[in-house]
């Protein structure tokens, strides 16, 4: 069972927590005039790394707050976590 | 050698300890017409349609490990073609249909066994999906049966269809053409055809790096050294992101660990297979006696081929509700298999925007069955560089044109399919 670190709670069972994804596609900068490629590419293509992943999670039967936590895929080793927003600001 | 009740009979005579091998074990050439990359059952069809249906026989397949020891060998052998979506519908009903002569076309005994499949309706919105489904089906040419709670019992005594049922059953699709195979033998089946037909098996040689010069993939790094190649063709499931990425391509997938699990032989309790879709889960009985089940993915992007407590608990505590006189059953292993989940759960059979370089993957759970029509869709695709009628809508660019495949309608979130 996968031990995940919320920033807020500290270390939790996966179970309680949701799969929010890749945390780093991000909507295209200006929507309006964003090509249609671009867009696609936001919804639909994904790095999907084989090794360190920085993904979303929420903490759905807990503190209820979006986390970003960063992954091994490979071995799930886990490498840190931060509140989803202070870090989107950050980045 | 022909595989026959003569070539068992003379092998008997020696106590069965002449027999060759079924397939050779050559060192890489540097240079193939094709390069199939994955060694399970997609890319070992693949190869064998192309020598058997194009004629195209300088042909590699490579494998990082060895054959049928990646998902070939890990799924839980369910074979089916009950799909709503038309391009879905005529591609399975293919793939069941060769299904139906692969023994016989490939001279190897894959265990084809056409027991059945029941989805499980445990709702009135669910008996009214099926029947829509199922009259989707026949519309197709598909065989599918609408069941009553009755029906299913029936066929299933050990189900619990009381009223006290935590799942209550209301009845369920048929369709009685599907069933299971047994998943090791179609990986050796296809590897010997193809090696008859003139295909280099490479086991143990993985690729490193993918050297790309403009549009085209020049060489193939891989542990056995450099190979290069006419045309590449990617079947490797769960690692296509990872490969894909070396040719600088992002995918429309997402890897996900997929995990099943196995009970102690029992003797013959459930000669069909059982799904349910509302509870997300699935049992058949293998030929050894064995319960095959599994049910939810892990839900979070993973490459690590092993088995996680939560889903295991999760398809045991289904198994108990639906069947709850398999209580005192002990399970004997569980494992997980790494799968490609499409952002639409269709898969994706089609050229990329490499010109040489050619894609088969997004399988989700179901690529098992898909396995013979994968094969002759994608050798038909790379053998005319252009799909066959039944891969056209699979294309990579779909997702960007609006025109997804989703069965579910789950969107664009690969866990959910």
């Amino acid at each position: 069972m996968l031990s995940i670190p919320c920033p807020y709670c500290g270390p939790r069972d996966v179970t309680e927590f949701s799969y929010g994804g890749d945390g780093n596609v991000r909507p295209p900068t200006g929507p309006d005039a964003a090509s249609e490629a671009a867009w696609s590419a936001y919804v639909y293509l994904r790095a999907n790394p084989r090794g360190v992943h920085e993904e979303l999670w929420q903490h759905s039967a807990g503190c209820r707050r979006w986390i970003r936590v960063t992954r091994n895929t490979l071995t799930h080793e886990m490498h840190g976590s931060a509140p989803a927003r202070a870090s989107a600001a950050a980045s | 050698m022909k595989y026959s009740l003569f070539s068992l009979a003379r092998n008997a005579l020696s106590h069965h300890e002449r027999w060759p091998r079924a397939w050779r074990s050559p060192p890489p050439k540097q240079f193939y017409d094709v390069v199939i990359i994955g060694g399970g059952g997609h890319g070992l069809a693949t190869a064998y349609y192309l020598a058997r249906n194009h004629g195209i026989t300088d042909v590699a397949v490579i494998e990082k490990g060895y054959i049928g020891g990646g998902n070939t060998g890990r799924n839980t052998t369910i074979i089916r073609s009950n799909y709503y979506l038309e391009p879905n519908a005529h591609f399975y009903e293919h793939s069941l249909k060769l299904w139906e002569g692969l023994s016989a076309d490939l001279n190897y005994n894959v265990m084809f066994s056409q027991r059945g499949v029941v989805n499980l309706a445990h709702s009135y919105a669910d008996l009214d999906n099926y029947s829509r489904r199922g009259n989707a089906m026949r519309l197709n040419g598909i065989d599918a049966e609408l069941l009553t709670r009755e029906e299913v019992s029936g066929m299933v005594p050990l189900l619990d269809c009381s009223s006290t049922a935590r799942y209550p059953i209301m009845g369920g699709l048929l369709q009685r053409r599907g069933g299971t195979a047994r998943h090791d033998a179609v990986a050796w089946g296809y590897a010997r055809a193809a090696d008859a037909g003139g295909v280099d098996i490479i086991e143990q040689c993985e690729v490193t790096g993918l050297r790309r010069d403009g549009n085209r993939i020049v060489s193939i790094e891989t542990t056995r050294g450099v190979i290069r190649a006419k045309k590449i063709g990617l079947a490797v499931a769960g690692h296509s992101g990872h490969i894909a990425g070396m040719a600088g391509l992002r995918l429309p997938i997402e890897t996900h660990v997929l995990q099943a699990l196995v009970s102690e032989p029992v003797k013959p309790v459930l000669d069909t297979v059982v799904t349910s879709g509302a509870v997300h889960f699935y049992v058949s009985q293998s030929d050894k006696g064995e319960l095959v089940l599994g049910g939810d993915l892990d839900m979070y992007n993973s490459y690590g081929q092993r088995s996680n407590l939560p889903p295991v608990e999760h398809a045991v505590q289904a198994l108990l509700a639906l069947f709850p006189s398999f209580s005192r059953l002990r399970m004997l292993r569980t494992w997980g298999g790494v799968m490609d989940m499409s952002m639409d759960g269709s898969p994706i059979i089609g050229k990329t925007p490499l010109d040489n370089l050619y894609l088969d993957c997004g399988w989700c759970y179901g690529g098992f069955k898909a396995t013979p029509a994968s094969g002759w869709c994608f050798a038909h695709t790379i053998a005319n560089d252009q799909p066959h009628e039944l891969n056209a809508a699979f294309t990579l660019d779909r997702y960007g044109l609006g025109k997804a495949i989703d069965e579910k309608g789950g969107g664009p979130y690969p866990w959910v399919h």
